[in-house]
């Protein structure tokens, strides 16, 4: 027989088969594993993630506006995976840190990052502005998937401590063809590291579709590691929250690593600079509105009767006044001295690097005004 | 004094970072049990458990990773990449990740991470088991970068370069592995020399051969040679390849009026050439000729019975310092 180039573009189930407690028309359903995880979500917590989402799309649609009017070099929108972030960040509480992707806006707000945080890495100012140990997140991660080996070992060393405590590992479906995130379920299943990996499967590597990265669902990769896994959908808040809760209590118990994927869709581009319009079917993006994760859960709560008018226009305005938060620490950002991207290359006294930084004083201070006044 | 080779010298250095620092712990494959390959951690694990010792899935990026992680819960992780060549699945994790997490976190996470290895050749090994990738640590901004050629030096640098908190990529010279000298376990780190600086191992007035590591007794036997011959080579123990003493370096260029740089790794854009560059930029008045690099070829390792075709050895240093000299030398051969 003569072998052929296998077609990349089978459909992988994307989107049935998977566990939800609330359908895309804000219908509950029941579900027997994952109801038992929520038993405490009451009307007011249900608002509360929903204001978590609205604050989550409004913070990410501004970081589109400030790219878009030059305030920022780059902005990964988030729009669609609302519900994985605040979900499974809700879930996180105390006792757990985060490695994320550069992607996870919303797990850096609910984990209480500051307004500026979230512009001034993508406007060049700073790598990273977050305190790690303040927030219990690692500082995003840009190289797919390097995080996951990260988080293993933080929970190795939790394990150590005897802590009550789990680490969780954020990471895309295009990760799971990496080495780094293999090696990682390798090292977290043969420690029995109390770490989460939560796949987001937002469907797209930049133009590379979930197909060409697996044949299977990626939940169904985690047993053949000896590592236990649910397929969730990603744009159903509450059963991010319930499924993240089974896992890390799951790993924190004693029991080792856990794995979700979180099934959604990445409505925006890679990044502000990509065209998704070359390689996506408009009728794909319909089709994924229809299940968006806020309009669900707002259906459900008006539904109990619960949710009105008056309180989305109380989000609404919160939404606003976080935003202009946003707005005004990007547009009040003060670019560093120049001799600051000499520091903390090394944690200790450093010979070359401190005659490059005299040297870099020397050399700015031979600069003369129009007076030939030194600057 | 205790008289150790430099296998139990590293042995000791790290029984005693394990004992000091019950946050410092090893990682490594077949590091437990079996002590290593080299047994540099022999016994280490019947002393101090498992959890400490930590035998390791066979992954290099895994053990840097998981590493990583450790750093970030305040762990003083010791890694052991099991030989030279198999540190190449780990170099996103070394370069991106362990030099540069505390830049990009602006001093906020540290990394004091140490990853060991055996490192270059001259052992008779197979393919992968005697490189020299020094110079691409060297290259990367983050990574203090360091190799001993004594026994003393190798219990002394390790146990700085775990105390460090910065991350050190520590290379041992595999075939002085067996090598013994006398060591003094009980010296204070603070009364020992600081990590980064060079060793004038011998003084002369000739020429300056700068070398690391394995190549510092061949650079000694090289010296010992030119003297029956009436040169006279000052040697200098580099110790510390990233960053680089170049103080003790050039004063010693200015003495002598000549440079030859010897290590085994290949020439071409190798850590001799940094070395000639900064002095050639600092001592170019003083110096009488040239500079001169005596390196490994630029191949790959070739087959273990021809090694000794690539690794420099007294007779190549030789050559070099005739070069140095102005005297007929492989290299006037080729230019002439």
């Amino acid at each position: 027989m003569v072998h052929t180039l296998a077609p990349v573009n089978t459909p992988v189930d994307a989107f049935e088969d998977v566990a939800r407690l609330i359908e895309p028309d804000g219908t509950r359903r029941a579900d027997r594993h994952l109801d038992t995880w929520i038993a405490d979500q009451d009307a007011a917590a249900l608002r509360a993630l929903h204001r978590d989402m609205v604050l989550v799309r409004r913070v990410d649609a501004e970081g589109i506006a400030l790219q878009r009017q030059g305030q920022l070099g780059l902005w990964p929108p988030c729009r669609g995976q609302e519900a994985t972030q605040v979900g499974s960040a809700r879930a996180l509480q105390q006792a757990g840190f985060a490695f994320t992707t550069y992607r996870e806006l919303g797990v850096f707000l609910v984990r209480g990052a500051k307004p500026a945080d979230a512009v001034l890495t993508w406007r060049g100012e700073v790598h990273s502005s977050v305190d790690p140990a303040r927030l219990g997140v690692a500082v995003p991660q840009i190289i797919i998937g390097a995080h996951s080996l990260h988080a293993v070992g933080y929970a190795m060393g939790i394990q150590r401590d005897g802590d009550d405590a789990a680490s969780i590992a954020y990471i895309g479906d295009g990760a799971m063809s990496q080495g780094d995130v293999n090696e990682a379920m390798v090292f977290a299943a043969s420690t029995g590291a109390p770490v989460v990996f939560l796949c987001t499967n937002n469907q797209w590597a930049i133009s590379e579709p979930v197909s060409l990265q697996t044949r299977i669902p990626l939940a169904r990769r985690a047993p053949g590691f000896g590592i236990p896994s649910i397929r969730v959908d990603g744009n159903d808040v509450l059963a991010v929250l319930a499924a993240t809760r089974w896992a890390l209590d799951h790993a924190r118990s004693g029991r080792g690593p856990a794995f979700i994927e979180a099934v959604t869709y990445r409505m925006g581009p890679h990044t502000t600079s990509d065209d998704p319009t070359r390689y996506r079917d408009p009728a794909e993006l319909a089709y994924w509105e229809q299940r968006d994760p806020i309009a669900r859960l707002e259906a459900h709560l008006r539904a109990l009767g619960e949710f009105d008018d008056a309180t989305a226009s109380a989000v609404s305005a919160e939404a606003d006044a976080l935003c202009a938060e946003v707005r005004e620490a990007c547009l009040g950002a003060r670019t560093a001295p120049p001799e600051t991207i000499l520091e903390h290359v090394y944690e200790e006294p450093h010979p070359a690097i401190d005659e490059q930084q005299r040297r870099m004083r020397a050399y700015l201070g031979s600069f003369t005004d129009a007076e030939g006044v030194r600057a | 004094m205790t008289r150790l080779t430099m296998g139990k010298a590293l042995n000791a250095a790290l029984d005693r970072a394990l004992a000091d620092d019950e946050r410092t712990l090893l990682m490594g494959e077949d590091i437990g049990r079996l002590g290593g390959v080299f047994r540099i951690t022999d016994g280490l694990q019947a002393s101090y458990g498992a959890d400490r010792v930590v035998d390791s899935p066979l992954a290099e990026a895994g053990i840097v990773g998981t590493a990583v992680g450790l750093a970030y819960r305040g762990y003083r992780p010791v890694v052991e990449i099991q030989f030279d060549g198999f540190v190449y699945p780990a170099f996103d994790q070394i370069v991106c990740q362990v030099a540069k997490l505390h830049y990009r976190t602006s001093g906020r996470v540290k990394m004091p991470i140490t990853i060991r290895m055996p490192w270059a050749g001259g052992v008779g090994a197979a393919e992968h088991h005697s490189e020299s990738p020094e110079a691409y640590f060297a290259h990367t901004a983050g990574l203090r970068v360091v190799a001993p050629s004594t026994p003393q030096d190798a219990y002394t640098m390790l146990r700085q370069a775990i105390a460090s908190d910065d991350p050190v990529v520590f290379f041992e010279p595999k075939r002085l592995y067996h090598v013994a000298g006398e060591v003094d376990l009980d010296r204070p780190l603070a009364d020992a020399p600081p990590l980064g600086v060079a060793r004038v191992v011998r003084q002369g007035s000739d020429a300056t051969v700068v070398a690391y590591g394995s190549m510092v007794p061949v650079a000694l036997d090289a010296a010992a040679a030119a003297e029956t011959d009436g040169v006279s080579l000052e040697v200098v123990d580099l110790r510390s390849i990233s960053p680089f003493d170049l103080t003790t370096v050039a004063s010693s260029v200015r003495r002598t009026g000549r440079l030859v740089v010897v290590h085994e790794a290949a020439g071409e854009a190798g850590v001799g050439a940094e070395i000639v560059a900064r002095v050639v930029e600092t001592c170019f008045d003083e110096l009488r000729t040239a500079p001169v690099r005596v390196t490994g070829w630029d191949i790959p390792y070739p087959p273990a019975r021809l090694e000794g075709h690539h690794v420099p050895d007294l007779d190549r240093i030789l050559d070099g310092v005739d070069h140095a000299l102005g005297r007929p030398s492989s290299f006037t051969a080729v230019t002439a």
